[in-house]
């Protein structure tokens, strides 16, 4: 099969279980396909060595049969995971050269599972952005144009996006901090799901916000998401945070029986100035879920509008600490420095060059409300809201609401550098949908539904209660059947 | 066990050129946790390995490396909790504090700030028999080691070794409770005979295994109590912290330095900047360690990785249940069950193992012998020869079956030493030993009567002496001891010389 890479991970797992096709064929198209869409810039560190080894070592596990959902399917990786022996640099110029002596407990169950794994992938700077613009690599183009305006694939999991929407892997790991798989996932028209904070080790995978991180898989469908979601899944002792909570088969949740189900819809997220298809294509997923049996009920989650200044708080609170160990001294980049200078120098003259203007602003501002005399006014306030903005959804699902209908994002995605210019408040603004789950710790899954006037898809977001991620995503797989959103973008590159 | 009561010490007063001051000293002592592993690592504690050996990605701070709490570590600092009287919290958290150095590799340590793991306590420092003072306990919590940087190397470059990184300390917080000097010393050596009895702290202070922060002010006299009616810390003066001092030595040298030179500062009509200080003990002063503009904001908050630390009461009275016997109630045993003087009480339960050697040796005998010979004769010859207690040439149950011999008069004292020397050098059963080298007391009163007899009937002069100086007829139990070839036993000869010279 030449057109292979286009294949889901379900039906590419089931061609190669009935031998229709080997994993180095696949991996094959795939690195054809990877290869021939270079001008994307999704892919920043290829592994095709490592790839064509897996497969065929993927392909004898297969012939002795038994073997595990995604053995031999090609993955790309999110450079934010630590990959061992291969370069994993969070696309930022301060880890320029690294390469890890361990493997994340995320990719390595993906290769325990016979995972490929086709290369890095492009991602905002530390995973800080919404537009994939602040790598070190430069941005991802998405796949999807509009009178050939170029276009951002989102952020920061933007390479992920681009690549699964290209067809230049079957599925990719992401990142979630503040809306980091969900955003570009609506951007690109894929799925995306960040599952509760715990339920995905973050060992390995380089540290933005810890409270907040959490890896999640961005696929070409919603049983996709479930399939590679249950081999991201499970416990770690390596991690304190991750939950000591057995793996449902997700895939099994996929009924597509929703009869009976209350789907909660936040008053508070029509937000002033809402795009009129944004507010149409959200009436829209809301009718659809009723009409494949559920009850539509409006929610209130009243701490909404606190949500994003608080994030903007905790997040770069903790970023500041997180990368206070980039510093020059281990690995990474060094500055060349000056007769007569000392470790400070060293110091500032290391972090200013390695961290680009992002990064920085972030690691100022968490720096800034970290210290003495501001901790109160800031962090500890951001962290009330926090706790409030749980007990919102807590209040809600308590009411009997089994799911939250919510637009993914303000807007479909957004033309590359028109960004750049604004105030980063703008930048900012795409989390607005997608950070409460983030702070209350919640299951979330951006589901394309359809596409706006210019051609462009947009996603629409499913809120679940903790730890039931299976029946989120049968949720969205109700939406995802309903909407038959099939629309690929136009291969141009 | 004895009920002991204490008298409050009296606070050092020093006298300046207009006033006198009394010094008001609080500590905060890092001890490091008597564990095989590091606090959030697997890495080795071992000392001595090469540089860099003992060093985990985590402790290295690579990139997506989280901490995990090493669950004896915890288990170790509820110990020391219990053995220091405090609350043990069963809810408690863990904090970043953060700054920048090379041998803090995460830019930051892993602290307890707003929720340590144990609250107050207390620790009873004796200063005197009878004389005590209470020290209180505020805090303690764990944290992580930091590195250690190395710049005399090379001209150039500095190096970092890792091993020490992660490793688990204690920091113990006390009140301002202590009063001088002395009293600032023998706090130390009080809780750090309490963690070693506890084993959860080796307290080697030359390596750095306990060190102290002791921050000092000084007022005048009468503040002191206005601050303890009140709490209210603006009746103290300023204080300074004198920063990880190693040495009991230096430790008062620097506080008595530290005093003066406040009393100095504010008898001149200044003022006394709070800050942190160094000791230099080649030039026996303290000097500012960085300037106010320097100071860290060290920016703590609660640290993301790690979930609160929840402990169950059930854990900790498991924990308690197993406690050892500490230092004040081994003493307060000894002084009742063995009749020991508070000072000889002290010395022998100075230590977990003198105080084991000494039971052994005392177990069924008179406890007052075993304590003279514990700590004149085996003390005294193990400093002497540089030896501890645990390579001791003499055993408790070679001591303990001389005090044997010599309590049922087979020995006399003066045998007893000899047979202690060989003993010593060259060991053996001590029964055998006496046999074997003809040691045994002469009981029989015959002989030494005759001798005695022979005496007096040839020294009539001497007699007399003794008749008008009781004094003087030590010469005849002399005679008589140096005519039975020192075989009798003195006490027996004395007797017999006073009822026969009727004395």
């Amino acid at each position: 099969m030449s057109n292979a890479n286009e294949l889901t991970i379900a039906a590419a797992r089931d061609k190669l279980r009935a031998g229709d096709l080997s994993a180095v064929d696949l991996t094959m198209a795939c690195l054809t396909a990877m290869d021939a869409g270079d001008t994307l810039g999704a892919f920043v560190h290829k592994t095709p060595e490592i790839a064509l080894e897996q497969a065929r070592a993927a392909d004898a596990r297969l012939q002795a049969g038994g073997a595990p959902d995604l053995c031999g399917i090609p993955l790309g990786i999110k450079d934010l995971f630590c990959t061992k022996g291969v370069p994993s640099q969070a696309a930022s110029n301060i880890l320029a050269g690294f390469k890890p002596e361990y493997e994340s407990t995320v990719t390595a169950k993906l290769f325990d599972a016979g995972a490929v794994m086709l290369g890095k992938l492009n991602m905002d700077e530390f995973a800080m952005g919404s537009s994939n613009e602040s790598s070190c690599y430069g941005p991802v183009v998405n796949p999807w144009r509009s009178d050939d305006r170029e276009l951002s694939p989102g952020g920061s999991s933007g390479g992920s996006a681009a690549a699964v929407a290209g067809d230049l892997c079957l599925a990719a790991t992401g990142t979630d901090t503040g809306g980091s798989i969900r955003q570009p996932a609506a951007f690109c028209g894929i799925v995306g799901i960040k599952p509760t904070y715990g339920r995905v080790s973050r060992w390995g995978i380089i540290a933005y916000a810890s409270s907040l991180d959490q890896a999640g898989p961005m696929t070409k469908s919603v049983r996709d998401a479930a399939i590679l979601l249950g081999a991201m899944a499970g416990h770690d002792p390596k991690d304190s945070t991750s939950a000591d909570l057995p793996v449902p088969d997700f895939e099994a949740a996929l009924t597509g029986d929703i009869r009976g189900k209350k789907i909660g819809i936040p008053r508070e997220y029509r937000v002033a100035g809402m795009r009129p298809e944004i507010q149409k294509i959200w009436d829209k997923g809301a009718e659809m879920l009723r009409d494949a049996g559920a009850e539509i009920v409006e929610v209130s989650l009243p701490h909404t509008k606190y949500a994003l200044p608080a994030y903007y708080v905790i997040a770069p609170a903790e970023a500041s600490s997180n990368l206070a160990r980039y510093d020059g001294v281990r690995y990474g980049h060094r500055a060349k420095l000056a007769a007569g200078d000392g470790i400070t120098e060293m110091y500032e003259k290391t972090r200013a060059e390695g961290f680009g203007a992002e990064v920085q602003r972030r690691v100022m501002i968490g720096t800034y409300v970290l210290s003495a005399g501001f901790y109160d006014a800031y962090y500890n306030r951001a962290r009330k809201v926090r706790a409030l903005i749980k007990r919102d959804f807590e209040q809600a699902f308590a009411a009997g609401v089994d799911a939250i209908l919510t637009p993914a994002t303000p807007t479909p995605a957004f033309g590359l550098g028109e960004m750049s210019s604004a105030d980063p408040v703008e930048m900012y603004l795409n989390d607005v949908f997608t950070v409460t789950l983030n702070l209350a710790g919640l299951p979330g899954v951006s589901v394309p539904v359809g596409l706006d006037a210019d051609g462009l898809p947009l996603g629409l977001q499913l809120i679940g209660r903790p730890w039931e991620e299976g029946e989120l995503l049968n949720h969205a797989y109700v939406l995802e059947r309903a909407a038959g959103f099939v629309a690929k973008p136009q291969k141009w590159w | 066990m004895l009920d002991l009561t204490y008298e409050t010490p009296k606070p050092k007063v020093i006298a300046g050129a207009k006033h006198d001051w009394e010094l008001v000293i609080g500590m905060e002592i890092h001890a490091q946790v008597s564990s095989n592993a590091k606090l959030f690592s697997g890495a080795s504690t071992a000392v001595g390995a090469e540089p860099n050996s003992n060093v985990s990605f985590v402790d290295c701070a690579m990139p997506g490396m989280l901490p995990v709490i090493n669950e004896y570590c915890v288990e170790q600092a509820v110990r020391t909790g219990l053995g220091l009287k405090a609350q043990i919290h069963l809810r408690s958290a863990f904090d970043r504090k953060n700054y920048f150095y090379p041998d803090l590799p995460q830019g930051y340590q892993i602290s307890q700030l707003y929720h340590p793991i144990v609250g107050e306590g207390e620790v009873l420092v004796e200063m005197a028999p009878g004389v005590a003072r209470l020290v209180r306990i505020e805090r303690i919590h764990l944290e992580q080691d930091a590195g250690k940087s190395i710049h005399d190397m090379d001209p150039a470059m500095s190096f970092v070794d890792f091993n020490r990184t992660g490793v688990a300390l204690m920091e113990i917080v006390s009140r301002p409770d202590i009063r001088g000097p002395e009293e600032a010393a023998a706090y130390v050596v009080k809780l750090r005979q309490i963690l070693r009895y506890l084993g959860t702290c080796d307290g080697d202070m030359q390596h750095g295994n306990l060190r102290a922060d002791v921050n000092v002010s000084v007022c005048r006299v009468g503040q002191y109590e206005k601050y303890q009616e009140t709490q209210d810390f603006s009746h103290l003066g300023t204080r300074c912290e004198i920063k990880n001092m190693n040495s009991m030595r230096f430790i008062q040298a620097a506080i008595d330095y530290e005093a003066r030179r406040q009393i100095a500062i504010v008898e001149d009509g200044g003022q006394v900047v709070q800050e942190t200080r160094l000791y230099d003990p080649d030039k026996g002063e303290t000097r500012s360690m960085r300037s106010k503009e320097e100071a860290h904001d060290y920016r703590y908050f609660p640290c993301p990785d790690l979930l609160p630390l929840e402990i169950e009461q059930a854990w900790v009275d498991d924990i308690a249940a197993r406690m050892p016997e500490l230092p004040d109630a081994k003493k307060a045993r000894f002084m009742g069950d063995f009749g020991l003087t508070d000072y000889d009480a002290n010395v022998l339960t100075a230590d977990l193992e003198s105080a084991a050697f000494f039971e052994a040796v005392a177990q069924g005998r008179d406890g007052k012998t075993a304590a003279n010979w514990v700590i004149n004769e085996l003390f005294g010859r193990l400093n002497k020869e540089g030896h501890g207690i645990g390579d001791s040439p003499v055993s408790a149950a070679q001591l303990g079956g001389m005090l044997d011999l010599l309590s049922k008069g087979e020995i006399t004292g003066k045998m007893a030493k000899e047979l202690f020397e060989i003993l010593w050098t060259e060991g053996g059963d001590p029964a055998e030993v006496a046999a074997a080298r003809g040691m045994k007391a002469v009981t029989d009163t015959g002989a030494i009567e005759a001798a005695l007899d022979a005496l007096i009937a040839g020294n009539p002069a001497q007699v007399e002496k003794a008749k008008v100086n009781a004094k003087l007829a030590g010469w005849f139990t002399g005679q008589v001891l140096k005519a039975t070839g020192g075989k009798a036993d003195p006490a027996v000869v004395n007797a017999m010389v006073a009822a026969k010279l009727g004395l």
